[in-house]
């Protein structure tokens, strides 16, 4: 075969795909790209002195203005997204290993129940924990039988918000480690216990290293709904317990101050591009889905 | 002791798929009640008021008729888009591949909040009427990543010697995606599908900056919350994780008994 017909199928291939890719990259382009430029532009918006009105500039203050004013919100985002994420990993972890690895024919169907909370209502789902955490409820009472609780009750503190976060998010975790799990050769880990290696030493050598790709997807795809969110403050939490979603959302829609809102989501944006590089960097996997 | 040894992980992971559930059963529950005042949360006295009259409050089967047809057509055009991308992805090697792999997983790693903002600061600069065209577009630009993902998984699990032997058998790239790589990634794109549905039928946060004054089912159950959730809405919300469970345990099933046939029969 000489070079230029081998060539020609080549390029036609590669026409075929960037058709194929067209029409949803340009979506995509349009309505994502586009916008977090325009959003950009937005951040450095000057104000006109009359509400909601704002004329283009280059106004940096306005991320000044975000941190000083939000830091406290940035925190609380970060801190209670991190220690929903690690609570999702715990609770997540056993059960994607038992489906993965235990379940024989009933991993089809536990599959299927993981994914079934997509199509319950998330707003109800929240506000289901009102009741499940009210102060009268058995899990408060029981807590507080222990003295467990600093604040005597769970609704309207920061447990609450944590919680709800570990909740809801809990299937982004499920499904990748599952994922990863699903990958493992049984008789790897089989291979730990011939060699004399206890339960525990075969899951810190061979099953966790190998199980990493999912850990990674799967706290990610966890931390980051978690710290933009701000249903599960708004419902479960008080006053006090407010994340940078929160901020975000009153802001731009509430009093319509575009510049800080857009500050705030810049603000967010980059610090989990940050947190994620080198928690990607130090996990050492790249392959992310 | 040693049975319950052999058997915890198996307990653990049950409870862990129970405690997924206790809220929806919640919300189940709190369907049949007949609250004491305005807020349905606690339970007072057995009632079937609100199945027996879905739409009886103002607006509810209006925000709930609406978030169906958004998610469709979202759903389908997301679907036909993701499939597309995650063709060329698996199937082709091309230059900027990379860079269109990033572009599908930066929606997924951007908050909500981030992308209902910037789609709503696109929306203002150009001066768009918010409503029914807004909200679709967001839902179809959030769901393509999670479709495409979806796809991309069950077309890497795919034998690609059956594709080549097609090829082998002069089929052209069209007849080999029609009659040999579409009908097995069929059930990959269905369950995409289904969790576009789902994503779009219940998302609240891009939503409430793309739609102005109109009304959705989860933007409905919000603006509700402040005054007292009503239990309507508990009972519309059941329905449709009833369907839905039924839906894919019976779909499981079927495609389980089949998968055992062509196995015996081969």
């Amino acid at each position: 075969m000489t070079i230029a017909a081998a060539v020609g199928p080549a390029r036609r291939r590669a026409r075929i795909a960037y058709l194929l890719l067209l029409p949803g990259v340009a979506w995509l382009a349009i309505f994502f790209i586009i916008p977090l430029i325009s959003l950009f532009f937005t951040s450095l918006q000057v104000s006109t002195g009359s509400s909601g009105k704002y004329k283009a500039g280059f106004n940096w203050r306005n991320y000044v203005e975000a941190l000083s004013e939000y830091w406290e919100f940035f925190l609380r985002a970060l801190i209670y997204a991190g220690i929903a994420t690690v609570l999702a990993l715990v609770i997540a972890y056993p059960l994607a290993y038992f489906i993965a690895l235990k379940a024989g024919r009933w991993r089809a169907l536990m599959l299927v129940l993981v994914v079934a909370p997509f199509f319950a209502s998330f707003l109800l789902r929240t506000y289901a924990w009102k009741t499940i955490l009210a102060d009268d409820a058995v899990i408060t009472q029981t807590l507080n039988a222990l003295h467990l609780l600093p604040d005597g009750r769970i609704l309207n503190t920061s447990i609450a918000v944590i919680a709800g976060l570990t909740y809801n998010f809990l299937p982004f975790m499920i499904l990748p480690l599952y994922a990863a799990l699903d990958k493992i050769d049984p008789r790897l880990i089989e291979a730990g216990s011939d060699l004399y290696a206890s339960p525990f030493t075969t899951f810190r050598k061979v099953t966790w290293p190998l199980s990493m790709p999912g850990v990674v997807a799967g706290t990610l795809l966890t931390f980051i709904p978690a710290a933009g969110d701000y249903i599960n403050a708004e419902l479960l939490g008080s006053t006090k317990d407010k994340m940078i979603g929160n901020a975000i959302q009153t802001n731009f829609i509430e009093f319509r101050d575009y510049p800080m809102a857009s500050a705030l989501s810049f603000i967010l944006m980059a610090s989990i591009l940050i947190i994620v590089t080198v928690y990607i960097r130090r996990a050492g996997t790249e392959e992310l889905v | 002791m040693a049975w319950l040894r052999s058997k915890l992980l198996g307990i653990v992971a049950v409870l862990v798929l129970v405690y997924l559930f206790v809220p929806i059963a919640v919300v189940a529950v709190l369907s049949f009640n007949d609250p004491e005042g305005k807020f349905n949360i606690s339970w007072n006295e057995f009632s079937l008021s609100a199945w027996g009259n879905l739409c009886g409050v103002a607006g509810v089967c209006q925000s709930f008729i609406l978030s169906i047809e958004i998610a469709l057509i979202a759903t389908l055009i997301a679907t036909v888009f993701g499939t597309m991308i995650a063709l060329a992805l698996v199937r082709y090697r091309f230059r900027g591949r990379g860079a269109a792999n990033s572009l599908i997983f930066l929606p997924m790693a951007t908050p909500e909040v981030v992308l209902g903002a910037s789609l709503l600061a696109l929306y203002l600069n150009l001066r768009l009427p918010l409503g029914f065209w807004t909200i679709l577009i967001a839902h179809i630009m959030f769901t393509i990543s999670f479709i495409v993902v979806a796809v991309k998984a069950r077309l890497q699990g795919m034998d690609p010697r059956l594709e080549e032997a097609a090829q082998d058998l002069y089929a052209s790239p069209w007849q080999t995606f029609r009659f040999v790589t579409f009908p097995l990634v069929l059930p990959g794109i269905l369950g995409a599908a289904l969790l576009g549905f789902a994503l779009s039928f219940d998302d609240f946060i891009i939503s409430n900056f793309a739609s102005g004054t109109t009304v959705t089912f989860p933007i409905f159950i919000w603006g509700a919350a402040q005054r007292g959730i009503p239990v309507q809405v508990y009972a519309l919300a059941t329905l449709v994780f009833a369907l839905a469970l039924v839906g894919t345990v019976v779909g499981q099933i079927v495609s389980s008994r089949r998968r055992r046939k062509l196995a015996a029969s081969s």
